[in-house]
């Protein structure tokens, strides 16, 4: 049979495949399985906002929207983030309504990046930030950051890592896979190497609402970075409605118009659905949101102290819904641990090195499950780490060790 | 307090431990203010929310609409507190509108339930008439749906 792979973009063909893909096929393989792989809400989105939703398509709410989307919806964005982070956006030429957080990122990468641009991406990240950059002929930079640092990226690192040929930073924080949130004044700092070397910044702000310890700081609401920031955002984590498919970026109009070029040619606008959904989300939404940050953070502290007891060291998460513990003392690999876990115990984790090499020797524990089902997860998992047993001669302690700092239940910033 | 109080009316196997961990409290803390909420009567009791249909048993429910004519001093308390001492009866609550208690009562059958309204209730002192309501099905109790197909249709692994 003749292979039509060589008829396909060799830009394509040449992009790693997802690492996560091949653990997916292993786990939808095994029956009784409990997953705290998944990279999404346990909660259904809110009664409120499906019922609003339903309401819109009574009244015959089914055509196009303008290409940047509603302007109402557009307005209410604008509000939310002035209330919210303290940055002010026109919601007439700053605000471009996205099919998720993960358009937002195609869009602003396309509409930036040029081939042999270099791109910094600190990791352990999410797994679309590089391929988004490789398909756009981008250079990708990776950074790793480490446990000891809290899974920040250093100023220092980023000015070790700057070359002329630097275009941007694709920053994620709160920080899917570690948790990881950032502190104003690193951020500070890191604004201040950025604007020095004149670069851009992409900051994937998903997680911002489920924010445990301290407050979240947008990046764009610093001195000077509003202009140099594009903001992404979106509906999916606080609100619990990954499957509408619905975000927002929002920059200075010069930014906004190139990505509505892209968008309106290979999007035409957001599904005017989910639109009106986010915009019931963001009108009546805010008890809703901090329930589920409520819930969020008392699996939080189950969870690292569920660690602390298997004596895995694992560094405090301050924000989105993952624990990323470090499983190198137990003598396997990021994969072995859990592909073993898996086969012994029937619970699912995703290897740490599915979000980059720097992964490696973690592994990604996502809390958005029932505390009934943690209970049971972690109690399994307790039994095979013990089987292993932990040496932890050979792993490095971690700054905000679980086990020498008491977490607090910290102020939730729903 | 507060946060306790919910997390036990959510989950109420959850031991003190695993409170405290959620809360971010001592241990120690956690457990003398449970037992403090149990003797000051705000924590009344622990039980299961049950769904007898699925558990086959023939039970019936009734909701019974009482008039009552208030008396001097203690206005519908006394025959509130009359009505409630019945094992039979469930809950009993005062409600504003047309008719002053309402009843839950629980029986084995229809007959035993009406008897108890005939004989029982309606003899009371002071209650004035009463409306039987018998339950056809229960469609959700304390927040809790009793057929929900709301379940995890999320994908095993995702980024």
């Amino acid at each position: 049979m003749k292979s039509w792979n060589a008829y396909v973009n060799p830009l394509v063909s040449s992009l790693p495949s997802s690492g996560i893909r091949k653990f997916f096929d292993l786990v939808t393989e095994t029956e009784g399985v409990i997953s705290l792989g998944v990279g999404e809400p346990d909660f259904i989105t809110p009664w409120h906002i499906r019922e609003a939703c339903i309401y819109s398509l009574e009244k015959g709410y089914t055509m196009y929207t303008s290409n940047h989307g509603l302007l109402e919806l557009r307005q209410a964005i604008a509000a939310e983030l002035e209330a919210a982070c303290g940055v002010v956006y026109n919601p007439k030429n700053e605000i471009l309504v996205t099919v998720g957080v993960s358009e937002g990122l195609d869009l602003a990468v396309r509409a930036l990046v040029c081939p042999g641009d270099e791109v910094l991406i600190p990791e352990p990240s999410y797994v679309s930030y590089a391929p988004c950059v490789l398909l756009a002929g981008g250079k990708v930079v990776t950074v790793p950051t480490t446990m000891d640092e809290a899974f920040r990226i250093t100023p220092g690192k980023i000015e070790a890592a700057v070359t002329p040929r630097t275009k941007m930073i694709i920053l994620c924080y709160p920080n899917n896979p570690t948790g990881a949130v950032m502190d104003r004044r690193t951020l500070l700092e890191i604004a201040e190497v950025v604007k020095a070397r004149d670069l851009l910044v992409i900051s994937d702000e998903i997680y911002s609402r489920l924010t445990y310890r301290g407050e979240h700081t947008c990046l764009a609401a610093l001195p000077g970075m509003r202009e140099r920031t594009v903001l992404l955002n979106g509906f999916s984590k606080a609100y619990a409605m990954t499957g509408w498919r619905i975000g927002y970026a929002a920059g200075n109009p010069d930014f906004i118009a190139a990505m509505t070029k892209i968008h309106q040619y290979a999007m035409l606008c957001a599904p005017i659905t989910a639109q009106m959904a986010a915009l019931e989300a963001l009108k009546n939404g805010r008890l809703a949101v901090t329930q589920m940050v409520q819930q969020y953070n008392r699996r939080r502290l189950l969870v690292i102290h569920a660690f602390r007891d298997m004596g895995l060291p694992c560094f405090e998460p301050g924000g989105a819904f993952y624990a990323f513990p470090q499983i190198a003392g137990t003598g396997l690999s990021s994969e072995e641990f859990a592909e073993q876990l898996l086969r012994e115990e029937k619970v699912a984790v995703v290897p740490g090195n599915a979000f980059g090499a720097s992964g490696e020797g973690f592994v990604r524990c996502s809390y958005a499950a029932s505390v009934e089902d943690l209970t049971e997860a972690f109690r399994r998992m307790a039994r095979f780490v013990q089987a292993r047993g932990v040496r932890p001669g050979i792993i490095s302690g971690p700054r905000a060790f679980a086990g020498e700092q008491r977490p607090v239940a910290g102020e939730a910033t729903g | 307090m507060k946060e306790i109080l919910e997390i036990l009316e959510a989950d109420a196997r959850l031991g003190a431990a695993d409170v405290a961990v959620m809360l971010g409290m001592e241990k120690e803390e956690v457990r003398r203010i449970i037992k403090e909420l149990e003797k000051n009567k705000i924590i009344l009791k622990y039980m299961a929310l049950v769904n007898w249909e699925k558990a086959g048993d023939e039970k019936v429910m009734a909701m019974i609409e009482v008039r009552v004519a208030p008396q001097r001093d203690v206005g519908y308390d006394a025959v509130a507190e009359r009505i409630c001492r019945f094992p039979e009866v469930r809950s009993v609550r005062l409600v504003s509108g047309a008719y002053d208690l309402a009843v839950f009562i629980e029986g084995k059958n229809m007959r035993e339930i009406s008897n108890f309204v005939a004989t029982k209730l309606a003899t009371i002192d002071g209650v004035l008439s009463t409306a039987t309501h018998f339950i056809l099905k229960t469609y959700k109790q304390d927040g809790v749906m009793f057929e929900d197909g709301e379940k995890d249709r999320r994908l095993a692994i995702s980024p």
